[in-house]
């Protein structure tokens, strides 16, 4: 019963929705206020979602049924698992598990490949398109995460709980955790797919990638899912390098991902590979030497 | 609760240029600009037709464009807000007499407002809006 609650109320679903609004509302607010514009109303991102769900939704002819239908709900659901775990280990402490970190990093792959499977499934050249850029984009970057993950665990002294490691005095003020922390950034950004990694979306060279061919409530489950990572992700984040989270380190997190969004053009696949194996990676190689040494 | 209602809330649009001129597309562009900010009221522009709630049509229905409208048309997940945008689209305008004009695309698909002007200025862009919007909530 208390697992539904956490599940579908507190921490998971509802009021990740939520806050997951909040922040999109907040994104679309301060990309308007840079751009000189008003930007929509606060009950924008909601009007969105509602609408989503009154229109019909459209399958094509030659999609793979199952696939095209499950992983939107799939998509979701994982997001909000992270949530749930993230939230639990922050609001209740005592119900949170050992080695909740492992759980939060398997499922935050969870929803890139829902991505994949749908854009392989939607029998769309441009969905497939984009579920190609989607594997590369994940291929670059969950290397430097693992590492950023791995420097984390050497400087807590082999912690893999989150209400530990955010017991721990700051990871982020040492040499290393600097680093890893700065290196967690480019992470968050691209697992958001927000520019300059927004490769495999990219409105103006290939649509909405692997979007392209959902509509109405299978759009909704997506836009929900990445609603709720726009809520976690910084949360999650923040516990890890900020030694917990508050309004203002989640604000501030938030507004670094909006600036940088708004001053960046998108790169190339073979820039964003790039970035992420030949400079970013033997930073958070260096990052992790450091911690091993122990500064 | 009105379905309609909701929609006319956030309508995203989807843009159907059939070899327009350019003009149309450029003051298309110009409503989602700081000066007249369309956003404010929950209008985005979407590049795909799955994802559409109002369908812009700008140009002059040719013979290859028309068969395109109608697929679109076909696969866009309803209810759907179809906008003719332009002298041309609206009445093919100077195109009348050309010998590769079909017809006006309010005989192809169903037409919910008309966006007079070549090109329309912004200011009667965001009036054919609030008309739409107007329409779906059943005000006109």
């Amino acid at each position: 019963m208390k697992t539904i609650f956490y599940f579908l109320v507190f921490p998971g679903f509802l009021f990740a929705l939520i806050v997951g609004m909040v922040a999109s509302y907040i994104e679309r607010k301060v990309t308007a206020r840079v751009q000189w514009r008003v930007g929509p109303p606060i009950l924008q991102p909601w009007y969105d979602l509602l609408k989503l769900f009154t229109k019909e939704s459209v399958v094509p002819e030659n999609a793979h049924l199952l696939t095209f239908l499950a992983t939107p709900v799939l998509f979701m659901v994982s997001a909000t698992l992270v949530a749930m775990y993230a939230g639990m280990a922050f609001f209740f402490p005592d119900a949170a598990f050992q080695g909740d970190l492992i759980v939060i990093v398997y499922l935050l792959t969870i929803p890139p490949i829902c991505l994949i499977l749908a854009g392989a499934a939607s029998a769309n050249p441009l969905a497939s398109l984009g579920a190609s850029r989607e594997i590369k984009l994940v291929l670059s970057y969950e290397l430097v995460f693992w590492m950023t993950i791995a420097v984390i665990w050497v400087k807590t002294g082999g912690e893999l709980s989150l209400v530990n490691i955010m017991n721990k005095p700051p990871v982020m003020y040492s040499y290393s955790g600097g680093i890893a922390s700065v290196l967690a950034l480019f992470v968050m950004q691209a697992k958001l797919g927000r520019v300059p990694f927004d490769i495999a979306e990219a409105e103006t060279e290939i649509m909405a990638g692997a979007y392209i061919e959902y509509s109405g409530p299978l759009l909704g489950f997506f836009k929900m899912g990445q609603y709720i990572l726009l809520a976690t992700l910084p949360f999650f984040i923040s516990s890890i390098f900020w030694g917990g989270v508050n309004v203002f380190k989640y604000v501030a997190l938030l507004v670094i991902v909006i600036l940088v969004e708004n001053t960046n053009p998108r790169l190339k696949v073979k820039q964003c590979l790039k970035l992420f194996w030949f400079i970013l990676f033997p930073l958070s190689l260096v990052a992790l030497i450091l911690a091993v040494v122990g500064l | 609760m009105n379905k309609l209602k909701i929609l006319s809330k956030s309508i995203w649009v989807f843009h159907f240029a059939s070899a327009a001129c350019n003009n149309c597309d450029i003051e298309i562009l110009d409503v989602l600009t700081p000066r007249f900010d369309v956003e404010r009221f929950g209008v985005k522009l979407v590049g795909s037709i799955k994802h559409a709630d109002a369908m812009l049509v700008s140009g002059m229905m040719n013979r290859k464009g028309a068969e395109f409208l109608k697929d679109l048309y076909d696969q866009a997940p309803k209810p759907l807000a179809v906008i003719a945008f332009g002298s041309c689209a609206s009445s093919m305008g100077m195109f009348k007499v050309s010998y590769n004009r079909v017809i006006p695309v309010d005989e192809i698909i169903p037409v919910t407002a008309y966006i007079p002007g070549c090109p329309p200025r912004p200011e009667a862009i965001i009036d054919g809006v609030v008309k739409v919007v107007k329409k779906l909530r059943g005000e006109i």
